[in-house]
């Protein structure tokens, strides 16, 4: 498959967007991490701090030491080194915890029926699909996971759920975010996990990274209470060498 | 002992402001810090710090504020009116501070946010590599009456007490405009009509400043669109298509349609327009943004060169006859009037 030439526009005086795509693809996310990921191992001159989403890497830079355009032609140099689809294995996995239906996700019924399976065959769809980090944002810390296979591909609602808790899992458009406070959403809150995204208090207040893999286990509502204030929430990160 | 300032009384929204973190954008953490850098850099050169310090920033409302040792402060950003024992004080100027003596600081006369900055800095321990409060995100929090916060020693002592002529970003004006990623999804004449538009402020946060329209401006395409990177300028066409200016605490990624990004030396006037002003819009290129755009460090050295001893505007004969380092003075009424924001 041949994939477009990324385009690059002004994001601010500052900044710069390398956008990979107008729709969410798995590739057009893969390619944003991996630039994210050569910027970072070896950062041109004037680099600043990049940030993958979705589909787009925004890229900051000091104009001070790198003009606008020489800065884009060392982006152009970079995107010409990428492959054209990076393998995107993860090295770092997280196993989280995580309680479906009931009280920990009164919306699973709805999710369910959409997706065309039981409760219980949703729960086991779900944790046995290999999930990754797609972006972190909307709140610090707060990832936007993907990609579900296609029977989970289903609207927002058309009215905002008004809160759900910290730790909650929602879904819509084959995603999943993982709530980092409670908050009000239009995505279908099916579970929840102990896992803190952003926790001030802890030796790394934001635990995710874009890319990190996941994985979720199914546990009982009383085996996640007894998760909650633990380190983690009981999830484990494994690391790939 | 440690300097400390303590919070008598203050308003809905007294946070400490430095200028904000970087490295956090990934993680989704946007820079945040001041509302208005331009105040922060303003109370650097009336302090004669070497790098902008946190400060107090006072949303629409100060507080009364005390000292545990004499300190030397600015007060910058939205007039407010501030009192020193019945005293007023010059905005816009650094005072020095007695011990003990209670600092008031009342509404804004004017914009939104004023600072109080201090000789030492605010040296609240960091989090994620700023002082700066989001509250938004869990990260600091609205001070309180019987809050307390540790102040660093003064770099300077020696320095006389400063002012900077009278700042004119409090009513509104125009802002320039860049294009961004999705300039290209409105039609040309959207964005025609969008640049003749004049739009009243509505009520804003630091988070972003919405305006009121009576048409609404869509893209091209209609619908949805991908979430996409965000930055603190971009206006965004919200919901039903009324434009909205995102500022210092901004989310990282969003997904309605932008239209275009303010510039940063334009963003200071936006987050300070009160609502019910007027702001308009006015296209510009790039190479034209830069050249209105000088660094922080270059802004600094400007103010740094354009400080004057506050004696100098004749109105704290009070402390010279009194030989107290107390520059009471009341603000520049006499100055130029308001000027209608960016050129």
């Amino acid at each position: 498959m041949t994939l477009s030439l990324p385009q690059i526009f002004p994001l601010g005086l500052d900044g710069l967007l390398v956008r990979f795509g107008q729709v969410f693809t798995e590739a057009a996310n893969a390619r944003a991490l991996a630039l994210h990921d050569a910027l970072q191992d070896a950062p041109p001159a004037g680099f600043l701090e990049s940030a993958p989403a979705l589909a787009a890497l925004h890229v900051r830079f000091d104009r001070e030491v790198t003009p606008r355009p020489e800065f884009e032609a060392a982006l152009h140099a970079r995107l010409a080194q990428l492959a054209e689809a990076p393998t995107s294995a993860p090295n770092r996995i997280w196993h989280i915890p995580a309680a479906f239906g009931g009280d920990e996700g009164p919306q699973i019924a709805d999710v369910a029926k959409r997706a065309g399976l039981s409760a219980e065959k949703l729960v086991a769809q779900f944790c046995e699909t290999p999930l990754s980090v797609l972006a972190l944002g909307f709140a610090p810390g707060q990832p936007y996971i993907g990609t579900l296979p296609e029977n989970w591909h289903m609207p927002r609602l058309s009215e905002l759920t008004r809160e759900v808790p910290r730790g909650a899992l929602t879904t819509a458009i084959r995603q999943v975010v993982l709530f980092s406070s409670p908050s009000p959403t239009g995505w279908r809150w099916f579970g929840r996990t102990a896992f803190r995204v952003f926790d001030l208090g802890a030796d790394t207040p934001i635990a995710l990274r874009p890319g990190d893999g996941l994985r979720f286990h199914a546990v009982s509502g009383s085996d996640l209470a007894a998760l909650d204030g633990s380190a983690f929430g009981g999830a484990r990160l494994e690391v790939r060498e | 002992m440690t300097l400390t300032l303590s919070i008598v009384s203050a308003g809905p929204s007294v946070t400490v402001q430095d200028m904000g973190r970087t490295g956090f954008l990934a993680a989704g953490l946007a820079r945040g810090g001041a509302a208005d850098r331009l105040a922060l850099l303003e109370a650097a050169a009336l302090l004669a710090q070497a790098t902008p310090q946190a400060a107090l920033e006072m949303a629409g409302f100060g507080g009364r504020f005390r000292f545990s040792a004499p300190t030397r402060i600015a007060l910058t950003g939205a007039p407010m009116r501030a009192t020193l024992e019945g005293a007023p004080l010059r905005w816009n100027a650094s005072h020095l501070i007695p011990e003990g003596v209670t600092l008031e600081i009342g509404p804004a006369e004017a914009g939104i946010y004023g600072y109080l900055g201090v000789a030492g800095g605010i040296v609240t321990p960091p989090q994620l590599g700023a002082r700066a409060t989001q509250a938004s995100a869990g990260i600091g929090h609205r001070l309180r009456a019987g809050d307390t916060l540790p102040v660093g020693d003064d770099p300077a002592p020696e320095t006389p007490l400063l002012t900077l002529p009278e700042a004119h970003r409090f009513k509104g004006g125009t802002l320039r405009v860049i294009e961004g990623p999705q300039s290209g999804y409105f039609s040309a004449d959207t964005r025609a009509r969008f640049f003749a538009t004049a739009f009243p402020a509505q009520a804003g946060n630091r988070q972003g400043l919405t305006l009121g329209c009576e048409a609404p401006f869509a893209i091209e395409t209609g619908g949805s669109i991908l979430s996409e990177p965000i930055t603190a300028g971009d206006i965004q066409m919200t919901g039903a298509g009324v434009p909205a200016i995102l500022l210092a605490e901004c989310q990282t990624i969003g997904g309605y349609p932008r239209i275009g990004t303010v510039i940063p030396a334009d963003l200071p006037l936006a987050a300070q327009t009160p609502q019910g002003a007027t702001l308009r819009f006015r296209p510009v290129t790039l190479a034209e943004a830069e050249a209105a755009c000088p660094s922080e460090t270059r802004q600094l050295e400007t103010l740094r060169a354009a400080v004057t001893p506050l004696r100098r505007t004749g109105f704290d004969t009070y402390a010279l006859l009194g030989g107290q380092l107390i520059g009471g003075a009341i603000r520049g009424d006499e100055e130029e009037p308001w000027r209608a924001g960016s050129t």
